[in-house]
């Protein structure tokens, strides 16, 4: 344990909790509104309401997976290798999986009503559980032990890879025939065809989630900065120790 | 309102998931700052 100094405890700073009550305020209302406020659609009713938080964690996903790539590249061009890239990097695959976990399974509840099964080997389906399997490796590599610097020199190789399975997921369902829908609000045309409320919802949806995103970032990269603080601290007592016991 | 099971469990999956994610990050920032110093917490 460290005897230093200790006045301040927690990673939370004015900041976070800015985005933090953001998230609370924009969740809010997806919560309400989702379940409550928004109308039924015309062809799929009620089982539309997934879709407020299907489509927001499915952007989250997309966003911490290209985060995570570009955090790599930062360390990996860097002339100093800053391990703060490597920790945004970590914290932002952490909840990206996380965030890729809770869209496959809305989406397999969703497909179960729309489609009549949880789960079928659609491209979209399939290519978004690969790129779940890889980042599930990628956070396997992160653990296998070593310096700072090692860890970060081998999982960034692999981030760098893996980010190039995100416009295959995302461009599937224009590739190849796929049962999922094509893409509403971004479709290439422009043309948002939804009712104001429903598209309301689903923008407060994609805002909370990104802002709380940008919260659990910050506090697992300063997490993982203490964790390796740490490490560092006990390697440190460790050397002294055998150092003393070599002199004696 | 019609599917309401399956409706609610991806609520009650999806929000459950994020404040359990939440508790435990903030918990885990509380109990290793006290093991770590404060030169060590740039962000302090």
């Amino acid at each position: 344990m460290n005897t230093e100094t200790q006045t301040f405890t927690g990673v939370g700073t004015p900041a976070t909790r800015l985005y933090g009550l953001m998230a609370i305020v924009a969740l809010g209302w997806v919560l309400l509104g989702g379940l409550f406020f928004t109308p039924e659609d015309a062809v799929q009713g009620d089982a539309v309401r997934i879709m407020y938080v299907h489509v927001p964690t499915a952007w989250i996903a997309y966003l911490a997976f290209i985060v995570t790539g570009v955090a790599s590249a930062c360390w990996m061009i860097g002339k100093k290798h800053s391990i703060g890239f490597d920790r945004v990097a970590g914290a932002s695959a952490e909840v990206g999986v996380l965030f890729m976990a809770m869209t496959l399974l809305s989406g397999s509840l969703w497909g179960r009503i729309t489609w009549g099964t949880f789960w079928v080997w659609d491209p979209r389906l399939t290519t978004t559980a690969f790129l779940f399997v890889t980042y599930i490796g990628y956070l396997a590599v992160r653990g296998l032990g070593g310096t700072a610097h090692q860890r970060a020199r081998r999982s960034s190789v692999i981030a760098l890879l893996a980010v190039l399975e995100i416009p295959l997921v995302h461009f599937s369902v224009v590739m190849w025939r796929s049962l999922h829908q094509r893409a509403t609000v971004l479709s290439p045309d422009g043309d948002i065809k939804m009712d104001g409320i429903m598209l309301f919802t689903l923008l407060c949806g994609v805002f909370g989630f990104s802002v709380l995103f940008a919260w659990l970032v910050s506090h697992r990269q300063r997490i993982m900065a203490m964790k390796d603080a740490r490490q560092t601290t006990a390697i440190d007592v460790a050397v002294t120790e055998r150092l003393k016991e070599a002199q004696s | 309102m019609n599917h309401a099971g399956f409706i609610i469990a991806v609520y009650g999956i999806t929000f459950g998931v994020i404040i359990g994610l939440v508790v435990y990050t903030i918990r885990q920032g509380r109990n290793l700052s006290r093991t770590v110093a404060d030169k060590d917490k740039p962000w302090t």
